[in-house]
């Protein structure tokens, strides 16, 4: 993976830099000795490694504006990092760039129960806002599965999904404000308590921006009340076809689940053979369907889901009874990753989303690439939006494999965009899909992207090297003009 | 002699923009013109009729995504989903009767880029969680577009969320990509007679924090001899509407009597809070966003003031008629909301910018957007009162 050119002349003043940032955050909060970078080396997406020039962990919103004014004043990148669980690439340091670690932004700052909104520092864990708010029935609802480790900061970065993100939305439609510092060093509040804000919707465009706009500082996000019941279904079918029609028809019912996660044979033995919950291993696909809300509804649609599948050809089909029991049909599913590291030594996540009508063609197709690049892959996903996460499994230790497995990747993305769908669903471009971004998106589409990039860091300081395959400055992408697609400046740096 | 440009291709559409900045000209993009009585009153600017960008693109209702040319009528989206059994979940509305005109001209491209969003906002998110995607000509006269056409994507920026209520001011919209959802299978209204604001607002935050899933709640003020109305809206499958229509008026006893109305009652109160007829009128129309809690406040001091009013999303959102920008705006300020004005004289929308001006470095990171997508000022038409370096 190339990443930008290393600035020696930053390298060179780096002590300069330490004593400049030690000036900002006094005591512990500035990490410079080789040793100790050596936990920041990388995010989830371990396959990239790279130590940061320095570590520098703020306690307050005006030291985090101290930093971020200096920087920008001397020159100096930035690569912001929330809890370090980003499967993209989005928090990997570069050499010369300073890491801004948000981890001691870690207070729950108000809970407000009729507005319906908690307000939190970004280091606060995911799972810790519905711990706050659950005594009183209340909960905070996008669950990437990394909710015990992952920050809402990062979340914010990525625009988190989960797995009930069907029903309830990904990070975006369940923020209603930050506070956010540019790389100015400018402290601005978007957004708030109410439903939208005045004007351009700002904070729609910080929400997934991956670091490269600003550095958030608080966020709002709505709470809800739990629902009263909710309950799950296990389906087995003798092929992945009916599974996937049966998908179909439950959407297309008028039903929306609050989740409905798929997976292939390859995967159930896995995650079985990994907790032992009871998954049927006789099947070629399995459905787990969870409703929730009153019990009437749950009782009533269980019965209709069930009907459906029934319908659909399921060879199997148990619904939970109890909680213990739907946490059993979950385990396996939320093992499912895991539980890979059994097969086989190391496995490579993909994230593509596709439309759902697709879904039979595409994993016939990834079938096919599989055999291909001889590496299995197992397939776990989120069947009911059409967000894909096949697991290829290869032994970084046999030369060559990581690099099929990274090819064999690319193809399955390639493959998602060819059929209307897109790079990537939930995990974020990050390093990972930067240079497959031009298969999704003209010269031109990218090149409007980045004018939106330089007004908010006109320097391009803010994690740079992620997200666009090629970095424009941005005074000449002010001036450019695209004509049926013809690249322009090729002298600029591509990587 | 301002001009009337109605391009019917990307292409030309590309042209008249690149010409328009080339010339200096700036160019007033117009849909059905259903809101071309808001914001300032518009001089020198050449029209830009997007009108020829009409017609469904693509609608697969398996998959939820319905794609329409920017101009299509929102009134044939509504009818083509309507016949399988979908819904625009954010219930658009079309604005046309707050200014004495005829309804049907709005256009699903206008009522995105103005961000309009009716009841079951509440529940089902607004026009900028809707939009999936689009395609565009920018300000720079090239064609682009942002999103994609499934619901889960992280690709690049969310521009669609930009573009949702952006006014035009980044680009001309000639398709976008709509989620649809199915419609529900019943609907029941439930009510609470003779409440007043701050009584309502403590009725409807007991709804909104119990397990009855309310899906759209708003209070009318007493009207013409027509009692106030607390309303609560559930819908859903059968069994749970009628569960939750039991459980509702137990959580809400302590509030008041709760009572099922008519299925024509209840579609004619929503329809009254959704195009908001209790306000048309001559007198200034504000759409005040706030903090959910403070909606019952805010009612009764605008009350207080002689406004006439009423409350939507549960108290998130208040529409009220008064003249007095400075007392209506320092209201929403003073508990965190913001006021939009959306109907107002002439001499009053040329001085009083119809959206309210956000702080002073929010405003200048929005000019840095606005000029990434628009470098000329071309769609700088005057109409909002913020742009001192636009031509």
């Amino acid at each position: 993976m190339r990443m930008p050119e290393v600035d020696q002349a930053v390298l060179a003043r780096r002590d300069a830099i330490v004593a400049a940032l030690r000036a900002i955050v006094p005591g512990e909060g500035v990490i410079d000795e080789e040793s100790a970078l050596r936990p920041y080396e990388s995010d989830a997406l371990t396959a990239y490694r790279q130590p940061p020039m320095v570590v520098v962990l703020p306690e307050t919103v005006e030291q985090v504006a101290a930093i971020l004014r200096w920087c920008h004043d001397n020159n100096v990148k930035v690569v912001p990092r929330g809890a370090g669980t980003s499967l993209s690439g989005g928090s990997l340091p570069l050499a010369d760039a300073v890491l801004l670690g948000m981890s001691k932004f870690n207070r729950i700052l108000a809970i407000d129960y009729r507005d319906r909104v908690a307000v939190v520092q970004p280091g606060v864990t995911n799972l810790a806002i519905t711990k706050a708010v659950e005594g009183e029935g209340f909960y905070y609802a996008p669950d990437p599965s990394s909710q015990i480790a992952c920050s809402i900061g990062g979340n914010v970065a990525e625009n988190a999904g989960g797995v009930h993100c069907l029903k309830y939305g990904v990070t975006t439609n369940n923020v209603l404000g930050v506070e956010f510092v540019t790389i100015e060093g400018e402290v601005l509040r978007l957004g708030g308590r109410q439903l939208e804000p005045s004007g351009l919707d700002l904070l729609g465009i910080i929400v997934g921006s991956e670091g490269l706009l600003g550095v958030v500082t608080e966020v709002t996000v709505r709470i809800l009340p739990r629902p009263e019941t909710a309950r799950a279904l296990l389906i087995g079918f003798a092929s992945v076809a009916s599974a996937a029609s049966c998908v179909t028809e439950i959407i297309a019912s008028g039903i929306i689940p609050a989740g409905m996660e798929m997976m292939d044979k390859p995967a159930i033995h896995a995650a079985e053979a990994f907790v032992q919950v009871g998954y049927p291993l006789d099947v070629e696909a399995l459905l787990i369907v969870e409703l929730d809300g009153p019990s009437a509804e749950c009782d009533h649609l269980i019965d209709e889901v069930q009907r459906i599948a029934s319908g659909q050809g399921a060879v199997s089909c148990r619904a939970s009874t109890s909680e213990s029991e739907r946490l059993a049909f979950w385990a396996g599913r939320k093992a499912a990753f895991p539980a890979m590291g059994r097969v086989a030594p190391d496995y490579y996540c993909m994230d593509g989303t596709i439309p759902r009508g697709r879904l039979v063609e595409v994993l016939e197709r990834i079938s096919a690439l599989s055999t291909e690049h001889d590496l299995a892959v197992a397939n776990v996903f989120h069947a009911g939006d059409g967000n894909l996460h096949p697991l290829i499994l290869y032994d970084a230790n046999n030369p060559g494999e990581l690099e099929r497995a990274e090819a064999f990747g690319s193809d399955i993305l390639r493959l998602c965009v060819a059929v209307g769908g897109v790079l990537t669903g939930e995990h974020g471009v990050g390093v990972e899909k930067r240079d497959l971004m031009p298969v999704m998106f003209s010269e031109s589409d990218l090149a409007q992207q980045q004018r939106v990039k330089c007004a908010f860091d006109p320097q391009s300081l803010l994690n740079p090297g992620k997200v666009f395959p090629v970095l424009h400055r941005c005074a000449e992408l002010g001036r450019m003009h695209v004509h049926k697609g013809a690249l322009p400046h090729p002298e600029l740096p591509r990587f | 002699m301002m001009a009337v440009h109605r391009p019917t291709t990307i292409e030309a559409l590309c042209e008249v923009v690149q010409t328009a900045a080339a010339g200096g000209t700036t160019l007033a993009i117009r849909g059905g013109g259903s809101k071309s009585a808001i914001g300032a009153p518009i001089g020198g600017a050449d029209t830009l009729d997007m009108t020829a960008f009409s017609g469904l693109i693509d609608y697969v209702p398996a998959d939820l995504v319905l794609v329409a040319g920017a101009g299509t009528p929102l009134a044939r989206i509504e009818a083509l989903v309507a016949d399988r059994g979908q819904m625009l979940a954010f219930e658009p509305f079309d604005p046309a009767p707050l200014f004495g005109e005829t309804r049907g001209r709005a256009t699903i491209g206008g009522v995105l880029a103005a961000g309009l969003s009716g009841p079951r906002r509440l529940s089902a998110g607004g026009a900028r969680d809707h939009l999936l995607g689009f395609e565009a000509v920018s300000g720079r006269g090239e064609a682009m577009s942002g999103g994609a056409r499934v619901v889960k994507n992280v690709t690049g920026y969310d521009l669609p969320k930009l573009i949702a209520g952006s006014w035009g001011r980044l680009a001309a919209l000639t398709s976008v990509t709509l989620k649809t959802l199915p419609r529900p299978r019943a609907t029941a209204t439930l009510a609470i007679e003779g409440l007043g604001p701050e009584q309502a607002q403590a009725a409807m935050d007991a709804a909104m924090a119990s397990h009855a899933e309310i899906a759209a709640a708003a209070h009318l003020p007493a009207s013409d001899g027509a009692p106030a109305y607390t309303l609560f809206r559930l819908a859903g499958f059968d069994p749970s509407v009628e569960a939750r229509c039991t459980l509702l008026p137990a959580l809400l006893n302590a509030h008041g009597q709760l009572v099922r109305l008519d299925a024509a009652h209840a579609e004619t109160l929503w329809a009254e809070v959704r195009d908001v007829t209790p306000l048309m009128n001559d007198r200034a129309l504000w759409r005040i966003l706030l903090p959910p809690s403070h909606g019952g406040g805010v009612a009764l001091g605008l009350n207080e003031r002689g406004a006439d009013w009423l409350i939507d999303w549960a108290g998130g959102l208040v529409w009220a008629c008064h003249n007095d920008a400075e007392m209506v705006r320092g209201m929403a300020h003073a508990v965190g909301g913001h006021a939009t004005l959306i109907r107002g004289s002439e001499p009053m929308r040329a001085r009083t910018p119809f959206l309210d001006p956000p702080a002073a470095g929010v405003a200048r990171l929005a000019e840095r957007v606005r000029r990434a997508f628009d470098p000329a000022g071309v769609f700088e038409t005057g109409r909002f009162l913020d742009q001192p370096d636009a031509h």
